[in-house]
């Protein structure tokens, strides 16, 4: 039998039928909702009278156009929005699809709502009209984005017509150095092989970097893959993620576990797979990085500085560049450690877990926020918001001059009323630092939670390890 | 429903590489629970400053490019969110084909389930597609799906389409009714599936039920 990728594994453990010579037709294990990509596929449904195929496979969360304000009851005042979540609501009770509504207290983001509740098992296919679908790989599952029409196939038929990606590995050897996390790593991954370095294919990593990653910062990396293009990232699940996985959906420990131990040692590819690219990073040479553009491969380390148009190629990298400066009003040449900012945003499916909120606390605690900056920390569920809390760590922000928010995609995207104004800098632990991304003309700079929690205190982009150095 | 087999129309070139969602359909136009109105947000923030007067100076806003319906766009077009809006809203303002070295993935599956003709040339032959649409007096651009070639001033150009996609082009393709005739062989498959993971079975109402009314 010729040697296969875990990719591979796990579409062929997935595939119904072949469509074509191109195609397949995919099955979906788990497909995740939310209120904006969803409701025109609703409506396809009923125009074409047809069905939910396996409402118990479905799950549906509001969450990006949800107010993050500290109240008690969440009231959405655009009435626009209430609609989406009202639609949403009614379209999950009509077709009996499980829902985490407005106000229940495990709202939050679908991609950290949904793993952190057990959903998310090793082998899975999970689809969800949202392209940070990619985290799933962190626990083995293939999870890739899709839009509003396929999410209307899906529900009609829990299945996808699916055209295979090509493989590609990224291994990281070596250790981390203390104080860079998984975000630096991906975003110096992207900055490297570019925002279509991985356009086509589906990313395994390995290697001992990976190994050593906590499954919470595995999905931080997963999540942010999508960035470079790729069609999916994975890692094969190992003892770490089987632990998480066991001590996060406890239905299948009392049921099931034996056989599911059984199945996930399969879980990886087999020796000798034939990988369409290969990249290789050496992560002691990683260090705090920092975007200065309006595309997450225009990122630098933090000891260094926005590049100088000379030195890039002519032609559409040069001239993205200058348009990206103008944007984000750099100067070429000039140092990306020091530069001002305004207002500090942690949060997002990217930064939003408790690890992300511990990372960030340990630097705040015992200073401020500095002055003229406003920052917030925007939990990435209500379960991560009660564990912080459980922890002390609300304390912690709001002493420091932290806004306490309640969980939602907030800034990420800014589609509920959480918007910049024009000119403002944010330090924000975000995945797009597209143009307009949180607000018009506004300015964001991706880094990771510990980056923007020295950016809050110190009110300018800081490299957070002589923070660090200081306690 | 058949799609015309020929896209003839003015071109608009926009040089902007990875050209992502966001600014393609922004946040403040995805409120809606149906399809309408996108036509407005379409680039929203190239083609009007911050208060809300068109820039006379972008490429749509200009006499010489009323009722283009061809973009020639940079590499990774549509890169970033997944939001089908941005494809929706393409069609609305009235484009009918985008021709660019690449694409981004979703992107490029959201543009064919709507037919959205999507064009893949090499870069060279993209710089003289924008090249040519450059000069309003020379700008015209012909896309012949049958024969899958395109036509401008100096490009002549033959492009690839899956064999599904020029279908779904040609004859319009039901894919959810197609997908539906396997309908015996996917519950089949479940059953299968679902002998050898039963953990998988029900995840979401599974973990729901466990988790309570909360």
């Amino acid at each position: 039998m010729t040697a296969k990728t875990l990719y591979r594994k796990l579409v062929d453990s997935h595939t119904v039928a072949q469509l074509d010579e191109h195609n397949l037709l995919l099955f979906c294990d788990l497909h995740l909702m939310n209120e904006y990509t969803s409701p025109q596929a609703f409506a396809g449904l009923y125009e074409q009278q047809r069905g939910v195929a396996m409402p118990g496979q479905n799950v549906a969360v509001v969450s990006h156009i949800i107010p993050t304000h500290p109240t008690k009851f969440r009231v959405i005042a655009d009435p626009p929005s209430a609609l989406q979540a009202s639609n949403l609501k009614k379209n999950c009770e009509h077709f009996g699809i499980p829902l985490f509504d407005t106000n229940d207290a495990l709202q939050g983001i679908e991609h950290v709502v949904a793993p952190e509740h057990g959903m998310i098992r090793p082998g899975m296919v999970v689809i969800c009209g949202d392209s940070h679908t990619t985290t799933y790989g962190a626990l083995g599952a293939l999870g890739f984005g899709i839009g509003t029409t396929e999410v209307e196939h899906v529900l009609a038929t829990q299945t996808l017509p699916y055209r295979p990606a090509k493989d590609m590995r990224i291994r990281v050897d070596g250790e981390l150095p203390l104080g860079v996390s998984s975000k630096d790593l991906v975003l110096a991954i992207i900055g490297r092989i570019g925002a279509q370095g991985a356009r086509g294919y589906v990313v395994e990593f390995c290697g001992s970097a990976i190994a050593a990653l906590s499954i919470e910062a595995r999905f931080t990396l997963c999540n942010m893959t999508v960035e470079a293009g790729s069609r999916g990232a994975l890692i094969a699940p190992d003892q770490k993620a089987i632990d998480y996985v066991m001590a996060h959906a406890p239905d299948l420990v009392t049921t099931h576990r034996e056989a599911a131990l059984e199945a996930w040692r399969e879980l990886r590819s087999d020796e000798g797979a034939r990988f369409d690219a290969e990249h290789r990073f050496d992560a002691r040479e990683i260090a705090p990085h920092v975007t200065w553009g309006t595309s997450p491969d225009q990122v630098v380390a933090i000891d260094g500085s926005v590049p100088m148009l000379q030195q890039l190629p002519e032609g559409p990298v040069r001239s993205s560049a200058q348009r990206a400066m103008q944007y984000t009003r750099l100067t070429e040449g000039s140092a990306i450690e020091g530069t001002p900012i305004q207002h500090v945003f942690i949060g997002s499916c990217t930064n939003g877990r408790i690890e992300d909120l511990r990372a960030a606390a340990s630097l705040v605690r015992g200073r401020r926020v500095a002055a003229g900056v406003r920052a917030m920390v925007v939990p990435g569920s209500g379960a991560v918001k009660a564990a912080a809390e459980a922890e002390g760590l609300d304390r912690v922000f709001v002493a420091a001059g932290f806004e306490w928010r309640k969980p939602g995609c907030s800034m990420c995207l800014a589609m509920n009323d959480d918007v910049l104004a024009d000119g403002i800098r944010c330090a924000s632990t975000t995945n797009r630092n597209f143009e307009g991304r949180q607000g018009r003309g506004a300015i964001t700079h991706l880094m990771s939670p510990a980056m923007a929690a020295a950016a809050a205190v110190t009110g300018r982009i800081t490299d957070a390890r002589k923070l660090e150095s200081l306690q | 429903m058949t799609a015309p087999v020929l896209i003839e129309g003015r071109a608009a070139a926009l040089r902007i590489e990875n050209l992502d969602t966001d600014q393609i359909m922004p946040k403040q136009f995805l409120r809606g629970i149906d399809k309408s109105g996108l036509k407005e947000g379409l680039l929203y923030d190239l083609r009007f400053d911050a208060s809300g007067q068109p820039r006379p100076d972008f490429v749509l806003n200009r006499e010489a490019y009323a009722g283009a319906s061809i973009l020639i766009g940079g590499s990774n077009f549509g890169c970033g969110s997944s939001r089908e809006h941005a494809v929706w809203g393409l069609q609305q303002f009235g484009i009918r084909a985008i021709v660019a070295s690449s694409y981004a993935e979703i992107f490029h599956s959201n543009a064919m389930n709507n037919r959205l003709l999507l064009v893949t040339l090499s870069p060279e032959e993209i710089a003289r597609l924008m090249d040519d649409a450059d000069d309003p007096a020379a700008n015209s651009v012909t896309i012949d799906i049958g024969t899958q070639t395109l036509r401008s001033r100096s490009v002549q150009a033959s492009f690839e389409l899956l064999p599904r996609h020029r279908r779904m082009f040609l004859e319009g393709l039901d894919s959810i009714g197609l997908s539906l005739t396997y309908q015996d062989q996917i519950a089949a498959f479940a059953r299968r599936h679902w002998t050898c993971a039963p953990w998988l079975k029900d995840v979401a109402a599974t973990v729901r039920a466990r988790l309570g009314n909360t």
